[in-house]
């Protein structure tokens, strides 16, 4: 993987959340400022027409990550570049790299305007970037967009309530693609939808990637959605990225514990009433993360060393791994 | 496996004990202004004691309100309009409140998807834990707070003498869902409904609950009719599982016959559209179309418009049902071979 592919490189990428308590109170109480390390220096870079999924857990960062790159937060340090351009949530105006970059949120309810058509919604990013150039090319463009998503022209007269989840989503999917994106950011697309539904729009994304040839930023929680759509997976924790290695190599032989213990114990359908040993306790509260490496408290390897030193992602076989014993047994 | 799973698996209807629970022609329907609407339509099943049932289906599917019914606790419009639930042979369907609560907490209780929605935020998880020992044993007092202790301990909270002051805010979610279980077992049921236990949780406290809820029902001899959207739960915890689809069950069986040769095609379906992990599939195998909704769920098998293998006849009337030992499904062309996973 060369720089000159890559489409998007971000480069230690940091967001904070300042959650201290009302001023009154921190001098009432002599607390001090409390910062929130959502994004803690976090590098990745996705080639031209790839899929890097990131996954972890509720917490870990994933969707602060999605919302910097789309240019929806920006970020308090690091960089992220579009093209060799650095994309900038805090400049004005329509930013240049807006039209390349879109997003599909989780909640195909929360994210579609009720009051508007169907056909404003698709229509609107094509109107707002100055893409279409009347009001009968927009009306083209929409329908095409819908047919695209496996919906029909028609139903751009129609609103979001009358749609069931899943068609929301291909109504999302179809705003994402109005402005004819590179990259698209896919935050838990298909978490809020049954699974015979998420067949159907993991298997759109998929042809919308081969026909359009779209990059994709996924996020998600869901292993096997990830092992399905991904080429390069990166697994978050407390704000970092522990593994980040390609999809076989991430699943066939993962080297951090917190992956390996994340895979072992999801519940699949193969192993039919398996007891299997869950991992322990539950994620850190991320505005006092533990020392060292923060999976030391729930990993069965840590020793001394990982209580105090945090280990650097460091390359190792084929990916890169945080951590001070990679691939031991555990 | 224990004694009482292997009990459950075996086709031999002498070793099998009464059911602990029974529906039959079980019907919830949706009344408003004079109109009805039926919601779960006909449908039987049975729990034995100590087996874990699991109830699988897609949003709508009718699943929770089967759940809800059987605890009695559907409220105005929802009400169940006909067929019938027993438990131990007694029908609970027709029970004055005041007989239905005794039944609640003490022989059923509930475990929600939600945990900070189950916990009552401005009381203290001794004083929740204790009013519920108090009202289902004949514990009081110090007794009372004891068995509190202890279960809390059972569920794993550390240090459970110091949480017991806390309230639910200060537990986290995985915590929080230990206490909603602790909440639950204090009448020692012998029937829990667990209605999407997990899926709030992360995936890691999601194994430490399925592993919790799995020996608590080998230790106490409790059932468990679980109500879920994850196939992928109900194989590692479940015997038995019934997948409902347009308010039917439209199979049941032991999960491992289900989920390696599903006999109805939506359970086929079902089963080939969850990805799996090492799989590398090009496509997911999609099922075309939705499921209807109640208000317009066709004649005949409701899943014949969606169907790959539909006929004229599917549509006229409903399947018989296919039979092979305790493997059931509601599908004319069930006896025809399936797919192994």
């Amino acid at each position: 993987m060369t720089a000159a592919a890559d489409l998007l490189t971000v480069t230690d990428l940091r967001k904070t959340f300042d959650v201290s308590p009302p001023w009154v109170t921190r001098v009432a109480t002599g607390q001090g400022r409390q910062v929130l390390r959502a994004v803690d220096g976090v590098s990745f870079a996705i080639p031209q027409g790839g899929t890097l999924s990131v996954v972890g857990e509720s917490g870990c960062g994933k969707t602060t990550v999605a919302r910097c790159v789309a240019g929806l937060t920006p970020p308090s340090g690091g960089e992220i570049r579009f093209r060799g351009a650095v994309v900038d949530a805090g400049q004005g105006g329509v930013p240049s790299w807006r039209k390349d970059i879109q997003m599909i949120f989780q909640d195909p309810y929360g994210s579609l305007n009720p009051r508007w058509r169907v056909g404003r919604i698709v229509g609107d990013p094509i109107v707002g970037l100055g893409l279409g150039h009347s009001r009968a090319e927009v009306k083209e463009r929409v329908a095409a967009l819908l047919s695209d998503v496996g919906l029909s022209p028609a139903d751009a007269d129609k609103f979001p309530h009358e749609f069931s989840g899943g068609q929301r989503q291909r109504i999302a999917v179809a705003r994402a693609l109005a402005s004819a994106p590179s990259l698209v950011v896919c935050d838990e697309p298909t978490s809020a939808l049954d699974v015979s539904v998420q067949a159907q729009i993991l298997n759109l994304m998929r042809d919308l990637q081969d026909e359009h040839g779209l990059t994709y930023l996924f996020i998600s929680h869901n292993l096997a959605v990830v092992d399905f759509v991904s080429d390069r997976v990166a697994v978050m924790y407390l704000g970092r990225i522990v593994e980040i290695a390609d999809r076989d190599a991430i699943f066939d032989r993962p080297a951090h514990p917190y992956t390996r213990i994340l895979i072992r114990s999801a519940p699949d359908l193969v192993e039919i009433g398996a007891r299997r040993a869950p991992m322990q306790g539950e994620v850190p509260n991320p505005i006092a993360p533990p020392s060292g490496c923060t999976f030391h408290p729930r990993c069965p390897l840590a020793t001394e060393r990982c209580r105090t030193e945090a280990p650097a992602l460091r390359p190792f076989e084929a990916g890169q791994v945080a951590c001070h014993r990679p691939g031991e047994a555990l | 496996m224990t004694a009482t799973a292997a009990r459950l698996e075996s086709d031999d209807p002498a070793h099998e004990a009464a059911p602990l629970l029974e529906a039959r022609g079980l019907t919830v329907s949706l009344t408003r202004e004079g109109r009805g609407v039926d919601l779960v339509r006909g449908v039987s099943f049975t729990v034995m004691p100590g087996e874990i049932l699991g109830l699988v289906g897609e949003s709508g599917a009718g699943k929770s309100m089967m759940g809800t019914a059987v605890t009695g606790l559907l409220d105005r419009p929802l009400a169940i309009t006909a067929g019938e639930i027993l438990y131990r042979g007694r029908r609970i369907d027709n029970l004055p409140p005041s007989e239905l609560r005794a039944l609640r907490g003490r022989h059923i209780a509930t475990i929600f998807q939600d945990p900070l929605t189950a916990l009552n935020p401005v009381f203290s998880v001794e004083r929740q834990l204790v009013e519920t020992i108090e009202a289902h044993t004949p514990l009081r007092g110090p007794a009372a707070r004891d068995e509190a202790v202890a279960l809390l301990a059972r569920v794993g909270i550390p240090a459970p003498e110091k949480r017991l002051a806390s309230y639910p805010h200060e537990f986290s979610g995985g915590m929080r869902q230990r206490v909603v279980i602790a909440l639950a077992l204090a009448g020692r049921p012998e029937l829990i409904i667990a209605d999407e236990p997990t899926t709030a949780l992360d995936v890691s406290v999601q194994g430490q609950i399925i592993e919790l809820l799995r020996d608590l029902c080998a230790e106490r001899g409790m059932a468990v009719i679980l109500v879920t959207h994850d196939m992928g739960v109900i194989a590692t915890l479940a015997h038995r599982v019934a997948v409902a689809y347009a308010g039917r069950i439209v199979e049941i069986g032991p999960v491992a016959e289900v989920v390696r040769h599903p006999r109805h095609p939506y359970t086929r379906g079902l089963m080939a559209a969850i990805p799996a992990i090492g799989t590398r599939l090009k496509r997911l195998t999609q099922i075309p179309g939705a499921m209807p909704r109640p208000d317009a769920v066709p004649p005949g098998c409701a899943f014949a418009p969606r169907c790959p293998l539909a006929e004229p006849r599917c549509s006229q009337g409903l399947p018989p049902d296919w039979v092979e030992g305790n493997h059931r499904a509601a599908c004319w062309r069930a006896g025809e071979g399936s797919d192994t996973r």
